[in-house]
Parts: structure tokens; C-alpha cells; sequence
């Protein structure tokens, strides 16, 4: 049990750092890029925590999680306890630990933001997390008087869908999980990547769902095996948590050359089909010398560090605002930074340029200024007239955002979509215009973040729960 | 689940494997494709369904070895699990009582996913005029299933060593010649490039024609955009939007220029494959 210091102390104490690879190093290869808290280090960042009550770090976590609690827990150096305190309402601890936006949830509205630094909550999640998968410490086992005997089918096996999925079936539901792709995890698996979530970290925490009883159906498309229609005769509820996975493109001349590819493509042939080791694995990608990522999200800034990754001598993103409308987080633009990214800003690509075989030779851009802001408040990018340019480049990769899919909600008869395609769903309780289904997740509120989904899923959970309790 | 029940060699190149897949059959229709991984560290190979039952709960696949993936499948056996196996993907093709004449013309490998339309299509009381096609004799596959699927077959290979010598484009433009009044639709399968000739043709007269598109594919479920081609001067995704489209609107080129994309890392695949497995 390590000692609990007196508040003075703790507003002295300096946030401690988390170590990690050499940014020389590191753009060698796939690994994972933060080392994680050794025990020492996880005990001595919880010892600053100032166990607020109300907490609230809490109110800023749309999971729920009990974090003044566990973090207690690491003090009295129970990691178990801790564990267990943690996966009373959150499922994917290693996972969101890893890539929760901490700075604007639960560490965002941290107390000590006032004096200084706030917990690191995430990296403390995390280490809790991994310590319990490295001692083996599972769950206990679900309880069998609990059965309701009624069934749950859920579409889509990303973080909104297995959120779902664990509290349902620790309710004692029957719960089936289909998944279009052949293995569950969603974004996790084939979008965020290795290093900065390593896939053997998602498998694990899926795994411990799968022991609480929930069958995950993979290869299984909804809309074309089985309708939604089909499945609301079947089963008793219906969550429909399909992610929105289809890629956006800008629209200019050149986007279909060889070499340019979607984010969405790009990562998904690294991370799900492992194109980081070809020839070793089958799928082959294409990282040529220079490489130009279009965009200025956390997937814009995934896809420029892989392709550094994959052997780009130069890497590049193009940006048609300024950093400070950067929409990635500050640690990802950091990270891209360290690891020699180039960013072009306040540029806007106008043409893709290929050559005589069809393959990408150069990208025109045009620079731009800020001009008014916008209806979003930010001030609008506008071209300055005459600064076109040409960029040689082999490989153009546009990371712009995802649309909504429509292959689930054409099979699914009675539930509302909006304009955009996504399924209209009360953000309270997920309930879609269909008594049997409820949604959540991506498919909901356009591409978001995993917490956000973890959310939406624990709140479908609920619902559902209710409304077949009351049947 | 996805277990190889029967392997046939039909020539050199091309197999022909019945996968249990209950589910798969049951939903399928024809105009849909699967995309299977044949073992763990594989890739996603999408192949058209040429025929199922939903009675025995199997989906028939036909392929032709081309590269390291279909070569690694075509050594599978009886018995064998696939690794991965989803589908059916991509929607039906548009099946209707026409009151003229139906052409289905396969090319090669493409005869496999001409025959589930043609069947579909002669069951709906269509008179189906098939024209099948091959380089040589050794290539021709699935003529007896075809004869049975239409009501006139038409062989043609381009060396003369069965049937009619030439392309089956020419045929078509033949057929057209002296019967384009009695056409009401074509459906033509197989290498972009026969495609495309068989679009020239059918431009001529001004018949409709259906074309079935093989961009290189990753997900197959509209996630990635890889197989992404441009029809009617917009950009439309294969796996989702298709892979059917009208033949006189697609841009035959640019996906001729897109399947080429990996040539290199797939040769040496190919190679450190063979060298690995001990084949010449
Ligand atoms: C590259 C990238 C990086 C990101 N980085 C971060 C980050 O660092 N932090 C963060 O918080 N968020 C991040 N996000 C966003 C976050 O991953 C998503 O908001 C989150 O995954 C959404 O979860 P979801 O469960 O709604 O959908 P998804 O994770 O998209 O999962 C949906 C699942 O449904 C399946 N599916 C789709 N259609 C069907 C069908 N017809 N039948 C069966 N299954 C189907 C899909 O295959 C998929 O597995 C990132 C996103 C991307 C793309
Ligand atoms: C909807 C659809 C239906 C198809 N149906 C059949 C069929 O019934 N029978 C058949 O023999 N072939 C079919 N194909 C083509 C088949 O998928 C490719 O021949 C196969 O993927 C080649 O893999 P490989 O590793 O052996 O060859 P590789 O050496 O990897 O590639 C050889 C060539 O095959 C094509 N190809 C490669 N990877 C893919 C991919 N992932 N998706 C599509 N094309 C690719 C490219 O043109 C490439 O240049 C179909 C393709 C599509 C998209
Ligand atoms: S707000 Fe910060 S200091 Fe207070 S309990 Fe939460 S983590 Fe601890
Ligand atoms: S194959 Fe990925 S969108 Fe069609």
C-alpha cells in the first residue's frame, strides 16, 4: 500500500511522463509507440489524484467509468481491484485507455486542470488494463440465475456493438453479434493502427466478451445474408451498430489513377490484411518515395505515419486550413511532428496529375488564406488567386471523412434515416422510429470517437433492458 | 464452416470447387460474387458465384490461377477449410421476361458467372442465345451447363479448334447483323478488354448491354472504395453499386489501368511462392 500525500503535495507533483520509442526509431516500425506505466510510475500519477466528490472527471466520460475509485484502488496497489472497478461499466479499457480524446472528456474536466496538469487518467486506464491481461485476470463469470431467455441481435462489432454486447449479456441476454469483415473490432482493428493500438490488444478484450457468452458472427454481411427485416422477426431486439464506413473523395480530376487511395483503403490493407509485411502476408500496398495525405483528422494522421512507416522518404499532409483548425488530436499532430511529418497548411488540393500508365506523378495544390468564418465558426479557407503549384508525389491518400453506408438500412424497413443516410435514433436511449431496433454509434452521429460509441452502445444496452423487462 | 466439398481441374488454369456454405447459398442470387481468404496470412479474393444449392447448402466457384492466391486456393483439397468465406456481396443482376431475345456472351473464365444470369433468365421464360469463348478447345468450360441454361448455344474459339474461329465480340456482331430487331438485351462477362468489344458491337445497333466489372477489391461492402470504376462520367463503387453495369457508360480503360496496379509485388509474390512451395 503506497502512502496517500496531503493535497499541497499533490499540486507539486509534475504529471508523470509516459515513456516511448525514439521517434527515429520508431518510424522503423510498427510497434506500438507509448511503453505504458511501469507500477511505480502508474502509483505515484495516482497518488496526485485529489478523490473529488462529486468527480468531475466522470461527468466527462460517456462511459461512466469509476475513476476516482480505481484510481484509489492503484494507490492501495490492488490492480485487480482496480480492474474490476473499471469493467463494472466499460468493456475496452486497453482500447480506450489507448485512444479515448482523454484532453476533452474525462481529463478535460479534471479539477487539477486548474493548478497545473490533469491526472492522466488514460495512461492510468491502460495500465490497469494491461496488467490485468498480463496476469491473466479475467472477469467473473456471468451468473447463470440471471438468464432472461430473450435474444439480441447486434449489427456491427466496432466499439458501439461490443459495448452493447458486454452489458447485455452481463444483464443475462442472449446475445448474437454479426460482422461484416472477418474479424470483429470495427475501427479498431482495421482503421487505428498498430502503433498506436496493436491489434493483439483488441483480440484480447473481444475475446473476454466472447467468454461472457456473446457469439460473434463473423463474414456475416446484414443486407445481403439476412435482412434487417429478418432479424427483428427473430430476435427480440435489434441494435444496429454498423459504423459509417464509406469513404468520401474530394471530386477533383486524377482521383481514380493508380496510387490513390482512400484513408480507409490504406489502413485497412495495412492493419486488417497486415500489408506491413508483404510478401509475408498476401495483400500487397503501394508506399511510394513521396507520399501526400489529404486531410487534418486523426485519420489523416494515421495514414501519413504509415505510410512514413512504409518507407516514405517524405510524407506530407495537405491542409486547407490553418494548424490551429487542425481537427486531429494535439497528441497525434505532436507525434506526426516528432516522427519528420511535412505539413503543408492553408493548402488546397485541385488535381490529381498522372502518367502515361495511369499512375500518380503529381498532385496540383493552390494556397490558401483565411477569410470570414463560417456557419461552424471557422474562418473559411478561400483560394489566393495564382498560387498554383505542382507537387511530385507517388501516392495520394484522401482522408477527408466517411459517409454512411447503405447496405444495412436499405434491408431494414420502418427505421428512419436522415438525409445523409444516417439512422435517426433518440441520444438518449438509441430508439430508432422502430419499436424492435435501436442504433448507435457512428451510424448515428457521423464519424465520432470510440468512447462516444462505447456510449451510444451502453445506452441502447439500458434501453433495451428496459423495454424487455417491461414486456 | 466453408469447407471445400468437390475440386475439379477443368484445364491447366481453371478449377471449379463446391464450398459448404448454408447460409450463403440460401440468400444468393445470380449477379453475386463471395470473397473468400483462403488461409490465414491470404488476401481477399472476390469470385462470382457460378452456381448454388440451397437444398445441399453449397456455392459453387470457378477461377482461373492467375497469381499467387489463386494458385495457393487451387492447391487446397477436399476436406480443406477455406479461412475466410462471406457473401453473397453485390446485387443481382436485373432478371426479367423480355418479350425479344436475350444474347449472354461469356469470355474465358467469364463463362462461370454468364451461366447463374442465363439459367435465371431462360427459368423466366426468356429465349436465351448464349455465345461462349475461349482462346483454344483445352479452355472452354461448362459447355454442357450452358446448353442446358439456353435455347441456342453458339462455341466460338480463336484458334478454330472448336466451334467458330474468332472473338466473341465478332460472333455478336454477326448475331446483331441479321437478328438486332429480335434483341431486347445483352449481358456480356469476362476480360475488360472482351467487354469492351462487345460494348463497341452492341453500340453499333444500339442495344442495351450488361457488363459485369472486376476491379481489384478489398472489403467488397462499400468501405474502402479500392474498387472504385467510372461509369456514365461518375465514380461508382464496384462491390455496392455494381458489379453489373451498362456496358456503353463504363470507362473500360481506366479499369484496365487500376487492375494493373499491383504487377509488380504480385509477381513477386507469385515468385517467392512457387519458390518456397518447390514449384517450377
Ligand atoms: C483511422 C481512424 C482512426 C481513428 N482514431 C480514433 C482515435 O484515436 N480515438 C477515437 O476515439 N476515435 C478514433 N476514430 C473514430 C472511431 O474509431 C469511431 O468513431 C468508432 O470506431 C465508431 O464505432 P462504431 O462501433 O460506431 O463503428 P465501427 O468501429 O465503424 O464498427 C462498425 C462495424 O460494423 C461492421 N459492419 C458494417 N456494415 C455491416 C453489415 N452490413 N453487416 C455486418 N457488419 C457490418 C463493420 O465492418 C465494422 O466492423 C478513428 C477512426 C478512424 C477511421
Ligand atoms: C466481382 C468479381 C468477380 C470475380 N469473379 C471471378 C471468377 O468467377 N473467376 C475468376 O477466376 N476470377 C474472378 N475474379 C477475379 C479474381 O478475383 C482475381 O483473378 C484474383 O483476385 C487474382 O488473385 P491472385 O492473387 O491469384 O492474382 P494476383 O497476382 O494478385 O493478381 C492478378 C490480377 O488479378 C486481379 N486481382 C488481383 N487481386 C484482386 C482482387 N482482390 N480483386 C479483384 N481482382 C484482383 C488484378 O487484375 C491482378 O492484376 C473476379 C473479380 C471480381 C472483382
Ligand atoms: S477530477 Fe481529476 S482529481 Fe478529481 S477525481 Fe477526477 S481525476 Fe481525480
Ligand atoms: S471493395 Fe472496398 S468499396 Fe468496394
Amino acid at each position: 500500500m503506497a502512502e496517500r500525500i496531503k493535497p499541497a503535495e499533490k499540486f507539486k507533483r509534475d504529471r508523470v511522463p509516459m515513456k516511448e520509442q525514439d521517434p527515429k526509431e520508431r518510424v522503423k516500425n510498427f510497434n506500438e509507440v507509448p511503453y505504458g506505466y511501469s507500477l511505480e510510475e502508474a502509483i505515484k500519477e495516482a497518488q496526485r489524484c485529489l478523490q473529488c466528490k462529486p468527480a468531475a472527471c466522470v461527468e466527462g466520460c460517456p462511459a461512466d467509468v469509476h475513476i476516482p475509485q480505481f484510481i484509489d484502488k492503484i494507490i492501495d496497489e490492488d490492480i485487480e481491484a482496480a480492474f474490476k472497478e473499471i469493467k463494472i461499466t466499460n468493456a475496452l479499457p486497453a482500447v480506450c485507455g489507448r485512444v479515448c480524446p482523454q484532453e476533452e472528456q474525462c481529463e478535460g474536466n479534471c479539477v487539477m486542470n486548474k493548478k497545473g496538469k490533469p491526472i492522466a487518467i488514460g495512461r492510468l486506464e491502460r495500465f490497469v488494463a494491461d496488467w490485468a491481461r498480463e496476469h491473466g485476470i479475467v472477469d467473473e463469470d456471468i451468473d447463470e440465475s440471471q438468464k432472461k431467455g430473450k435474444k439480441v441481435a447486434i449489427v456491427g462489432s466496432g466499439p458501439a456493438g461490443l459495448a452493447c454486447a458486454a452489458d447485455l449479456a452481463k444483464l443475462g441476454y442472449d446475445v448474437t453479434v454479426f460482422e461484416a469483415l472477418h474479424k470483429p473490432g470495427g475501427v479498431l482493428i482495421y482503421g487505428i493502427p498498430e502503433f498506436r493500438l496493436p491489434k493483439s490488444i483488441v483480440n484480447y478484450e473481444v475475446e473476454q466478451i466472447k467468454k461472457m457468452g456473446v457469439k460473434i458472427y463473423t463474414d456475416y454481411v446484414i443486407g445481403y445474408i439476412k435482412t434487417v427485416d429478418e432479424l427483428v422477426e427473430e430476435y427480440d431486439a435489434v441494435f444496429l451498430a454498423n459504423g459509417a464506413g464509406a469513404p468520401s473523395f474530394l471530386g477533383i480530376p486524377g482521383e481514380n489513377l493508380n496510387g490513390v487511395y482512400s484513408a480507409s483503403e490504406f489502413l485497412t490493407r495495412s492493419n486488417l490484411m497486415r500489408a506491413f509485411d508483404f510478401p509475408e502476408f498476401d495483400t500487397p500496398i503501394q508506399a511510394g518515395k513521396r507520399v501526400v495525405v489529404i486531410g487534418g483528422g486523426n485519420v489523416a494522421m494515421d495514414a501519413v505515419r504509415t505510410a512514413k512507416r512504409l518507407g516514405a522518404e517524405e510524407a506530407i499532409i495537405v491542409y486547407r486550413r490553418s494548424r490551429a483548425e487542425m481537427p486531429a488530436r494535439a497528441e497525434e499532430i505532436e507525434h506526426a511532428e516528432a516522427e519528420g511529418i511535412r505539413f503543408e497548411l492553408l493548402t488546397n488540393p485541385i488535381r490529381v496529375i498522372g502518367d502515361e500508365n495511369g499512375n500518380v506523378k503529381g498532385l496540383e495544390c493552390v494556397r490558401m488564406e483565411l477569410g470570414e468564418p463560417d456557419e461552424s465558426g471557422r474562418r473559411r479557407p478561400v483560394p489566393i488567386e495564382g498560387s498554383n503549384f505542382v507537387m511530385d508525389v507517388d501516392n495520394v491518400i484522401v482522408a477527408i471523412g466517411q459517409n454512411a453506408n447503405p447496405i444495412v438500412a436499405r434491408s431494414a424497413t420502418g427505421v428512419e434515416t436522415n438525409k445523409w443516410g444516417y439512422f435517426v435514433a433518440d441520444e438518449e436511449t438509441g430508439k430508432t422510429t422502430h419499436p424492435k431496433v435501436w442504433a448507435g454509434g457512428d451510424i448515428v452521429t457521423g464519424a465520432a470517437t470510440v468512447i462516444l460509441a462505447v456510449g451510444a452502445g451502453k445506452k441502447a444496452a439500458k434501453s433495451i433492458h428496459e423495454t424487455l423487462s417491461a414486456q | 464452416m466453408a469447407r471445400i466439398l468437390k475440386k475439379e481441374q477443368w484445364s491447366d488454369t481453371i478449377f471449379s470447387m463446391l464450398i459448404e456454405a448454408k447460409d450463403v447459398a440460401k440468400a444468393s442470387k445470380a449477379g453475386q460474387f463471395i470473397i473468400l481468404i483462403p488461409k490465414e496470412h491470404g488476401e481477399r479474393v472476390p469470385l462470382t458465384i457460378a452456381d448454388s444449392s440451397k437444398d445441399e447448402g453449397w456455392v459453387q466457384i470457378v477461377f482461373q490461377v492467375v497469381g499467387k492466391s489463386t494458385l495457393e486456393l487451387s492447391r487446397m483439397n477436399e476436406g480443406d477449410e477455406l479461412y475466410s468465406f462471406v457473401g453473397p456481396l453485390g446485387m443481382p443482376s436485373e432478371v426479367e421476361k423480355f418479350s425479344g431475345k436475350v444474347i449472354m456472351i461469356g469470355g474465358g473464365i467469364g463463362i462461370a458467372p454468364i451461366h447463374p444470369i442465363a439459367k435465371t433468365l431462360k427459368d423466366l421464360g426468356n429465349h436465351v442465345v448464349s455465345i461462349i469463348g475461349a482462346r483454344t478447345a483445352d479452355l472452354l468450360i461448362m459447355e454442357d451447363k450452358m446448353k442446358e441454361a439456353s435455347t441456342e448455344l453458339i462455341v466460338a474459339t480463336d484458334d478454330g479448334s472448336k466451334g467458330k474461329k474468332g472473338f466473341v465480340n465478332m460472333v455478336l456482331e454477326e448475331l446483331l447483323a441479321t437478328e438486332a430487331d429480335n434483341v431486347d438485351r445483352i449481358w456480356a462477362i469476362g476480360p475488360p478488354i472482351m467487354m469492351k468489344a462487345c460494348t463497341e458491337s452492341a453500340k453499333k445497333f444500339n442495344k442495351p448491354i450488361i457488363v459485369s466489372l472486376n476491379p481489384i477489391m478489398v472489403d467488397g461492402t462499400g468501405m474502402c472504395g479500392a474498387c472504385r470504376v467510372t461509369v456514365g462520367g461518375k465514380t461508382k463503387f464496384a462491390c455496392v453499386d455494381g458489379p453489373e453495369f451498362d456496358g456503353a457508360l463504363v470507362d473500360f480503360d481506366e479499369l484496365m489501368a487500376r487492375q494493373r496496379q499491383y504487377k509488380e509485388q504480385e509477381q513477386k509474390a507469385l515468385e517467392l511462392y512457387k519458390a518456397k512451395e518447390g514449384l517450377a
